[in-house]
């Protein structure tokens, strides 16, 4: 119990990483896994191609693999960081958009293929068809299926630790090395802290749900 | 000097305002639309009858291109529907569209969604097509709803905005894709009486329905399809007193005896 009190500074210091890891890749993720629906649903069939194949890609392979590409991979292909933060924000927001685009598609699915016709009849472009119908109708539905998912993106930037990142998890194994009488109350504390961005999100996520059930 | 001559002789009004050219359309095997020839002159109402899986709804949709067809080809005023793009939204914009499910935007207000194509497409201020949408509310008698929205409202009133808002866009022409089929029977009349009323002041429109009444009221022609062919196109006088094929008369019939 004193190993969390006294390393509270190591602690404060990895949560703001992890809250600011899993800020940044969310940001990004949300506005990339958007347009990868867009592309999903467009009429230009490359486009539709290349979507469906990253996200087959992407969802479908550990994200320890895309950490690797990110941190190993891309620095051998000319593509360096001076900080291993930026490997970790790419693979986060690559791995995590694949996933936001299946929840945004659900959600276009989820708006009836009448009104994107009346949208065209009415002389709308595709883009208008979309951004003014479709979207903010999907967005809606698809607002709990995407907290989890930012959930989840908070927990996987643990394994940035695994890649000389020092977040929560990382601070985590440094200080489970420095104090091995102490391990578990240790992984509590990094728990704790964890919590203290999921739990939130979740009760977010019950709100929106409920909202959004009134509205209709 | 002939080619003068073409050339004004296609510009004559009266002249077709929309023109489908040997038309044909396969689902797969099924051949759904048969070399469809059909001229609709500035004015006119065409109503387009026939049995279930005739083609009719498909031929409608053909027009503002919801339906890409496999040959033939389709122009509205004169101007040939262009491939998907830029230039077909300009066009569809002039094509009014009231389907059978209403179809209104379930986001927006039954104001807003009168307002959207006028803003959105045509640039019109938004002091102006609000005004504009709220005389085309009162028209077809819902503007005390402009503010709901559209799930609050019953079918025969949904159907009627749904008008107003293809009528906001100023449309050269009207297609209705059976717009009464899914409205219980006491909304039907109210939604026909819009149609009727447009039908008198001169609207371009093409029908597809099961409402004899309608035909024989608004319509200056029938066309009725079978098999994806356009068996009969006659006045509905000609055609419901005295239609030529058999086809056409076993439909009728089998109306006439529920």
């Amino acid at each position: 119990m004193d190993v969390i009190i006294e390393s509270l500074p190591q602690y404060w210091d990895g949560f703001l990483r992890t809250l600011f890891l899993a800020a940044v890749s969310g940001i990004i993720a949300l506005v990339a896994g958007t347009l990868l629906a867009a592309a999903r649903v467009s009429p230009v069939a490359a486009l539709r191609g290349f979507s469906m194949a990253y996200v087959e890609v992407v969802r479908n392979t550990p994200l320890t693999i895309a950490f690797f590409f990110a941190a190993v991979v891309l620095p051998r292909l000319g593509v360096t960081f001076q900080q291993f933060e930026v490997a970790a924000i790419i693979a986060l927001s690559a791995y995590t958009a694949a996933f936001i685009a299946e929840a945004v598609r659900s959600g276009v699915n989820s708006v009836p293929v009448g009104q994107a016709e009346a949208a065209r009849s009415i002389g709308m472009k595709f883009g208008q068809v979309l951004s003014l119908i479709i979207l903010p109708q999907a967005l809606r539905t698809v607002i709990p299926p995407m907290i989890n998912i930012l959930i989840a993106l908070v927990k996987n930037s643990s394994v940035a630790g695994a890649f000389y990142v020092l977040e929560l998890f990382g601070y985590g194994k440094q200080l489970a090395n420095d104090h091995g009488d102490a391990v578990m109350w240790v992984l509590v504390g990094v728990a704790f802290f964890y919590l203290l961005i999921t739990v939130p999100l979740g009760y977010l996520a019950h709100q929106v749900e409920r909202k959004v059930a009134i509205a209709r | 000097m002939f080619a003068r001559f073409l050339l004004m002789t296609t510009q004559l009004p009266g002249d077709a305002l929309v023109s489908l050219n040997a038309v044909n359309k396969h689902y797969g095997q099924l051949h759904v639309l048969k070399d469809i020839n059909l001229q609709v002159r500035k004015g006119e109402v065409v109503v387009v009858i026939g049995p279930s899986g005739s083609g009719k709804s498909t031929l409608c949709r053909a027009i503002n291109r919801l339906e890409t067809i496999d040959d033939g080809d389709i122009a509205i005023d004169g101007k040939q529907l262009p491939e998907e793009g830029k230039e077909l939204a300009r066009l569809r914009a002039d094509v009014g569209m009231v389907f059978q499910s209403f179809n209104l935007f379930a986001h927006k207000t039954i104001l807003e969604n009168v307002t959207l194509g006028p803003i959105k497409v045509k640039g019109v201020s938004k002091a102006e097509a609000d005004k504009d949408a709220m005389a085309l509310l009162e028209r077809v008698g819902v503007g005390h709803q402009a503010p709901k929205l559209p799930a609050q409202l019953s079918g025969g009133q949904q159907q009627r905005v749904a008008i107003a808002r293809a009528l906001a866009m100023k449309p050269k022409v009207m297609l209705f894709d059976e717009p009464t089929s899914a409205l219980d029977p006491e909304m039907i009349n109210e939604v026909l009486d819009v149609m009727i009323q447009l039908a008198k002041e001169g609207m371009t429109m093409i029908v597809v329905t099961h409402e004899m009444g309608f035909a024989r009221k608004a319509a200056d022609r029938v066309v009725f399809m079978a098999d994806g062919q356009i068996v009969e196109d006659a006045t509905p006088e000609e055609f419901f007193t005295n239609p030529q094929s058999s086809r056409a008369k076993d439909f009728l019939s089998k109306l006439l005896t529920h």
